[in-house]
């Protein structure tokens, strides 16, 4: 296996997330959405940093940075779905025409 | 031998992902996003970086999606186990897939033929994490702890009598 190889196989996994972002109505499948391509951000990172960079590895530190992130964003995010669907009994985007102009 | 597990990892996780994305069922959706962090996890090992693969299953195998299982109850309505897609889907696909196209060409284009890989110590990492990005690693946990802070205050019930 080459660095090809797994840039090819993330870039795969990062333009599938990039059509759930874009198809799905529920906002907790957007959000799995999201997740898939910072995923495939993350395989990159961690390729490039194991083929490139094996004496600093930045890469790597950036990866598990990403997965903070990720995290935080997950909880942040289904709180707001939560109180959405309280006040709105819908969690699919295009009901919520909130900031619709 | 490893390009068998590379095939069958890449099969795993593009395969999750595209479950993901075309399930009818959201917690289905759930699962196979699951089967797909997982087969990330196993090209994290074929890539020497063990470490990481823990991380990513104890992350999102173990807290990530037990919290979207819960969203996903909580937010149960009645048109749930028909979810579907909004109309501009044939649009999305047209892009993810000139997305990928142009990816696919910009890796080819510079197809420098990387064969070593080194495997990182746990000890050098964590000296790394530790000593020349600590104010970093310390800003991560702030930025965390601050985000769920903030996560309950958004998602508690108002009390009664109380604006």
């Amino acid at each position: 296996m080459t660095l090809t190889h797994f840039q090819i196989v993330s870039g795969a996994l990062f333009a599938v997330g990039l059509y759930g972002v874009l198809a799905r109505r529920s906002a907790v499948l957007i959000l799995m959405s999201i997740e898939l391509m910072l995923n495939a951000v993350n395989l990159n990172l961690i390729a490039a940093a194991s083929y490139l960079d094996p004496e600093r590895f930045t890469g790597l530190i950036i990866a598990i940075f990403v997965i903070t992130v990720a995290a935080a964003e997950v909880g942040l995010a289904l709180a707001i779905i939560l109180r959405l669907f309280r006040n709105r009994a819908t969690v699919n985007v295009d009901e919520i025409e909130l900031m619709k102009w | 031998m490893s390009w068998y597990f590379f095939a069958a990892l890449t099969v795993l996780t593009v395969g999750g992902g595209l479950g993901v994305v075309s399930t009818r069922n959201v917690v289905h959706a759930a699962l196979f996003l699951l089967v797909s962090l997982l087969g990330v996890a196993g090209l994290y090992v074929l890539l020497l970086s063990e470490f990481l693969a823990l991380v990513q299953i104890f992350i999102y195998g173990g807290a990530i999606i037990i919290v979207l299982l819960f969203a996903i109850m909580l937010t149960r309505s009645r048109e749930y186990p028909n979810i579907s897609d909004n109309k501009q889907w044939p649009l999305a696909a047209l892009a993810a897939i000139g997305f990928f196209g142009l990816l696919t060409a910009s890796f080819m284009a510079n197809d420098a033929d990387f064969e070593t890989r080194n495997r990182v110590g746990f000890t050098v990492l964590a000296r790394a994490l530790f000593n020349d990005w600590a104010l970093p690693f310390e800003v991560a946990s702030l930025v965390l702890l601050i985000a769920l802070v903030g996560a309950i205050v958004i998602a508690q019930t108002e009390r009664q009598g109380q604006q």
